[in-house]
C-alpha cells in the first residue's frame, strides 16, 4: 500500500451548534482518482475547506506529506500539494490569461519590478504542463467556462500539486468540454497527482471516479469502489431513503392550451421557441447554465420581454411586457435565486406572503387592513406548514426549504393559473423538496398550469408528465420522462451545441 | 383586561426594537444631566419654546431623508429643495402684496405662496425621482447634483442676497401660539409627523416602500410598480423640504439660497441616529423623532454653555454619526462575538 497523500481522520467541525462534519475519514492514495459525493448541506464543502486550510476542524487530525496537523493553515496547504479549483474558479476576470497565471510567482518572489519577459515564459510553461493553447494575452472574462477551468487548472499545478480538490468542475460545461477536463485528469493521474472530485452528477461521477466516499449530514456513509454502487444505493447512500419512483400522472389535463408560445425569442438568449401547456399539466423544462432555460422562464414572465414570437394565453394573443402584466394575466414566478430574487430577507413572514396582493387589503379611503393582510399570511403559513412560531417573525430566521415555501405561498395567494418554477427546490434539504414536489403535484391536480425549469435531472423525470430538453437556446427534444432515462436526457442537455443544427 | 395583557405589546416593542429603547434612555439621561446641570434654563419655557420653533426647520427634511432612506436611497438636495421653494414662495408673496398692501391682499399672499412652495417641491422631488428610478442614475449622485443645481436656481433669483421685505401677515401667522405656547414650526411638524405616520403603516403605499428597500428586484418581481415607488418617495421627500423651507422664511423672515447649510448633514445623522437601515429596508418613525428630539436638546444644551464656541458643532454631529454607526454595527450580534473572539463560530 502506498502512502495516502493526504488523509482526514475522524474529522468534526460545529459551525454556531450545527455539526457540519462529524467523524469524517477520508484517504487519498496518490493519483487516485476519488469521487466526493453527498447532497447540498452534507459537509462536502466544509470537508474540502477543511482539507485546504480554510476550517479548522474542531477534532480529528490531517495528515498531509508524512506530516500530522490538527489544523492547516492555507498555507501550509498549497506547499503540501493540495490545491482546489472552487466552482467560481476563482480567477480574476480583469487580468489577462498571463497574469492570472504568472502574477502569484511573481508576488510569491517579492520582486519589486515586473517583469513581463518572464511573466509570460512562466505562463507558457504552465499551459504546456495540460496541452491547451490559448492566447495569453485574453482578458480572462471574455473566456469560455471551459477555458476558465483550464486556467484555473494550470494555476493549480504550477505550485507543484499533489491533490487536485475539483468542486462541482462540470457544472456548467458541455459534454465535449466535459470529455476534454476528464481527459485532462486522467493525464494528472498518469503523473502521479491525485483529484478528489465532487461531484452530484451520476453518471459523471461513475465514469471518472476509482473511489466513491458519500457524506450525508456531516457522517462518512460508505467509501467503497464503483462496482460495488449501482444508481439506486448510490441515490439511497446519499439521502438516506427509499425512493419510489412514482412518476406524475396528471388526473385531468384540458384538451385547450393556457399558456401557447410560438417562434418565441430573445436576442442573443433563446431563439424559436414554441411550447405548450395545459391545465392540470407539469411541464419540464430542462437545460444546462446558459441553454437559456432562465431567460425564457424571465421573458415568460414579463421580466425579459420577448424580442420575437407571441404569447398566448387561453388562445389568445397577449403582450407579456412586464411583470404586472404577466400578473394580471395570471403568472406567477418562483424565481431562480430566491435570496435576491424572491424574499425580503428582513422583512416579516406575512408581509413576504401577502406583498402581490397587497392593493386587495386596502380599504376605500386607502387606509390598509393589517388585520386582514395578517390573517392572510397565518393561513398561507399553515397550509403550506412553514415551520415559524410567528408569521412576524424576520424570514431570514428560517431554513431554504421554508423560505422557498413563502415564495410559492406569495404566488398561490395571487391566485395564477399558470405558475413557473425556475431550480424549485435548489439548496433545500430533501423533506422539504419531497414537500415541495408534493404541493406541486397538488397545485396541478386542482387545474393549475405547472412549468419547472431545472437542471435537477432527476426532479423533472419524476415530477412532469412532458420534458422539454434546452441545448444552446433552442428547444432540441421533448420527451416522455416515463420512458426516458436520465442519461438519455443528460445527453440531450449536454450534445455539444454545434452538432445541434436548428430543432430537434 | 388583565394588566398583564395590556402590557405585553409594550414589552414586545422594547425587546423588539433595542435601538428606540436605548435612544429613549439616551434622551431620559440628556434630560436629568440638564436639568441637573442647568436648572434655570431646564425649567424656562422660553427654553422650549426656542427649541420648538428650531428643529421643525431640519426635523421636517429627516422626515423626507427617512422615506428615502428606508427605499435604500438617500436625498442630500433636501437644503437646496428648501432655500429654492423659499425663495420663490418670498418672491411671490412680494410680488402679490408688495409693501403697503392691504391685509386680506397678504392673507391671499401667504396662501398661494404656500402652495406653490408645496407645488415646487413636489415636482423638485419627483425630478430627483425620475432621474433615480428611469435614468437609473445613484441616488447619491443625482440629489447631489440637483442640490446645486436647485441652489444654483436661487442664487441665480436673488442675485446671492436674501430676499426680504415679506407681508406681516406670514409672520403674524408663523409667530402664532397656539394655546398661548405652542409655537406655530411645531404644530407643523407634528402635523406632518402625524401624516407621515399614516403614510407609514397605514397605508399600502408604506408597507411597499420597506420591501422595496428589502429588495429591490424582489419587489419587482412580486409585481410592484418600482419605478412609481421610487418617484412618490422623493416626490414627498420635496414636499416635506419645501413645508421646511417655509418654516425657515418665517424664522428669518427672509430666505437666502445658503441658509441652513448644515442641515443637509444634520438630516442624514439624524435618520441613521433613528435606526434607519442605510441600505434600506428598515427602521421606525418613533426612532427618527427621538432622534430629532436628542439632537435639538443635545444642541441647546450646549449653546448654555457660552465657553464651548459654536464652530465645535460641526464636530460633535460628526463624532455622534460615526458614533452610532459603530455601535450599530457592534450590537449585531455575529460581530459582537467575533470582536470578542467567541470560539467556534465562524461565519
Amino acid at each position: 500500500m502506498v502512502d495516502n497523500v493526504i488523509a482526514v481522520r475522524d474529522i468534526g467541525k460545529a459551525f454556531a451548534g450545527v455539526q457540519a462534519l462529524d467523524g469524517i475519514t477520508l484517504e487519498i492514495a496518490p493519483g487516485e482518482i476519488h469521487c466526493l459525493a453527498g447532497e447540498n448541506g452534507s459537509g462536502k464543502s466544509t470537508l474540502i475547506k477543511v482539507m485546504s486550510g480554510v476550517h479548522a476542524p474542531d477534532t480529528g487530525t490531517i495528515e498531509l506529506n508524512g506530516k500530522t496537523f490538527s489544523k492547516l493553515s492555507p498555507i501550509e496547504a498549497i506547499s503540501n500539494g493540495v490545491q482546489v479549483i472552487y466552482q467560481d474558479f476563482s480567477v480574476f476576470p480583469n487580468l489577462t490569461v498571463m497574469e492570472n497565471l504568472a502574477l502569484n510567482a511573481e508576488l510569491a518572489a517579492h520582486r519589486t519590478f515586473v517583469s513581463w519577459k518572464r511573466m509570460r515564459a512562466v505562463a507558457e510553461e504552465a499551459i504546456a504542463k495540460i496541452n491547451f493553447t490559448i492566447d495569453l494575452d485574453e482578458k480572462v472574462g471574455q473566456l469560455s467556462v471551459a477555458q476558465k477551468q483550464l486556467v484555473a487548472i494550470s494555476r493549480a499545478l504550477m505550485s507543484d500539486a499533489k491533490l487536485i480538490i475539483m468542486d462541482e468542475p462540470t457544472t456548467a460545461l458541455t459534454k465535449r468540454e466535459v470529455d476534454a477536463l476528464f481527459a485532462i485528469i486522467l493525464d494528472l493521474k498518469a503523473r502521479g497527482i491525485a483529484t478528489l472530485f465532487v461531484s452530484h452528477k451520476l453518471d459523471e461521477v461513475f465514469e471518472i471516479s476509482e473511489r466513491f466516499t458519500i457524506i450525508r449530514n456531516g457522517k462518512s456513509v460508505i467509501t467503497c469502489l464503483p462496482e460495488e454502487l449501482d444508481h439506486a444505493t448510490f441515490s439511497h447512500h446519499m439521502t438516506g431513503r427509499e425512493f419510489d419512483d412514482n412518476h406524475f400522472v396528471p388526473e385531468h389535463v384540458s384538451d385547450e392550451p393556457i399558456l401557447e408560445t410560438r417562434g418565441l425569442g430573445v436576442n442573443g438568449a433563446f431563439a424559436d421557441v414554441d411550447l405548450t401547456l395545459r391545465k392540470g399539466e407539469i411541464l419540464g423544462i430542462t437545460g444546462l447554465l446558459g441553454s437559456g432555460r432562465t431567460e425564457l422562464a424571465l421573458s415568460l414572465f414579463g421580466a425579459k420581454p420577448a424580442d420575437s414570437g407571441e404569447i398566448l394565453i387561453n388562445g389568445e394573443a397577449v403582450d407579456v411586457n412586464s411583470v404586472r402584466s404577466a400578473i394580471a394575466h395570471g403568472i406567477g414566478y418562483v424565481p431562480e435565486d430566491r435570496l435576491t430574487e424572491g424574499l425580503f430577507l428582513e422583512r416579516s413572514i406575512s408581509s413576504n406572503i401577502v406583498i402581490s396582493e397587497l392593493d386587495s387589503f386596502v380599504s376605500k379611503l386607502g387606509a390598509l387592513d393589517q388585520r386582514k393582510a395578517d390573517a392572510e399570511g397565518q393561513r398561507w403559513v399553515d397550509e403550506l406548514k412553514i415551520a415559524t412560531p410567528n408569521p412576524a417573525n424576520a424570514v431570514n430566521t428560517l431554513s431554504g426549504g421554508n423560505q422557498q415555501r413563502i415564495v410559492l405561498a406569495k404566488w398561490l395567494a395571487t391566485h395564477p393559473k399558470i405558475l413557473i418554477l425556475n431550480g424549485p427546490t435548489v439548496g433545500v434539504d430533501i423533506g422539504s423538496k419531497h414537500d415541495i414536489h408534493r404541493i406541486l403535484r397538488t397545485l396541478a391536480s386542482e387545474g393549475l398550469g405547472v412549468i419547472i425549469i431545472s437542471d435537477d435531472i432527476p426532479e423533472v423525470i419524476q415530477n412532469c408528465n412532458r420534458v422539454m430538453a434546452m441545448n444552446a437556446g433552442r428547444i432540441v427534444a421533448e420527451i416522455d420522462p416515463r420512458t426516458t432515462t436520465e442519461s438519455e436526457l443528460a445527453e440531450l442537455m449536454s450534445k455539444d451545441p454545434s452538432t445541434v443544427d436548428g430543432k430537434g | 383586561m388583565s394588566a398583564l395583557t395590556t402590557l405585553t405589546p409594550l414589552r414586545d416593542r422594547l425587546t423588539r426594537d433595542p435601538h428606540v429603547t436605548r435612544l429613549a434612555v439616551i434622551l431620559v439621561l440628556l434630560l436629568t444631566f440638564f436639568m441637573l446641570v442647568k436648572t434655570k434654563n431646564f425649567f424656562g419655557i422660553a427654553t422650549w419654546q426656542s427649541m420648538a420653533v428650531q428643529f421643525p426647520e431640519f426635523g421636517l427634511m429627516a422626515l423626507g431623508v427617512m422615506l428615502t432612506m428606508i427605499i435604500g436611497g438617500i436625498d442630500l438636495s433636501v437644503v437646496g429643495v428648501a432655500n429654492m421653494t423659499a425663495i420663490g414662495s418670498a418672491t411671490l408673496m412680494m410680488s402679490i402684496a408688495p409693501t403697503g398692501a392691504d391685509s386680506p391682499q397678504g392673507y391671499l399672499a401667504v396662501v398661494a405662496a404656500i402652495a406653490f412652495s408645496l407645488i415646487v417641491g413636489a415636482i423638485a422631488g419627483a425630478f430627483n425621482g425620475f432621474l433615480i428610478a428611469k435614468v437609473k442614475i445613484p441616488a447619491i449622485l443625482v440629489t447631489l447634483g440637483t442640490f446645486e443645481l436647485f441652489t444654483g436656481i436661487a442664487v441665480i433669483i436673488t442675485g446671492g442676497k436674501p430676499a426680504s421685505g415679506l407681508p406681516a401677515q406670514y409672520g403674524e401667522i408663523m409667530a402664532q401660539r397656539v394655546f398661548g405656547i405652542i409655537p406655530m414650526p411645531l404644530i407643523i411638524f407634528i402635523l406632518a409627523t402625524v401624516v407621515i405616520a399614516l403614510i407609514m403603516y397605514k397605508t399600502a403605499f408604506g408597507t411597499k416602500l420597506y420591501m422595496l428597500g428589502s429588495n429591490e428586484t424582489a419587489a419587482r418581481f412580486s409585481g410592484l410598480k418600482t419605478d412609481n415607488l421610487i418617484i412618490r418617495t422623493y416626490m414627498t421627500s420635496g414636499i416635506f423640504a419645501a413645508a421646511a423651507g417655509l418654516v425657515m422664511l418665517a424664522n428669518y423672515n427672509s430666505a437666502k439660497a445658503d441658509y441652513g447649510s448644515t442641515y443637509t448633514l444634520l438630516a442624514v445623522l439624524i435618520v441613521v441616529l433613528g435606526g434607519v437601515n442605510p441600505n434600506g429596508g428598515s427602521g421606525r418613525l418613533s426612532g427618527v423623532i427621538l432622534a430629532v428630539v436628542v439632537l435639538q436638546v443635545l444642541s441647546s444644551l450646549l449653546n448654555t454653555f457660552p465657553n464651548i464656541s459654536n464652530f465645535y458643532r460641526p464636530l460633535i454631529w460628526g463624532g455622534v454619526l460615526l458614533l452610532v454607526i459603530v455601535v450599530n454595527q457592534w450590537t449585531k450580534k455575529n460581530r459582537l462575538s467575533r470582536l470578542f473572539g467567541v470560539k467556534g463560530n465562524k461565519s
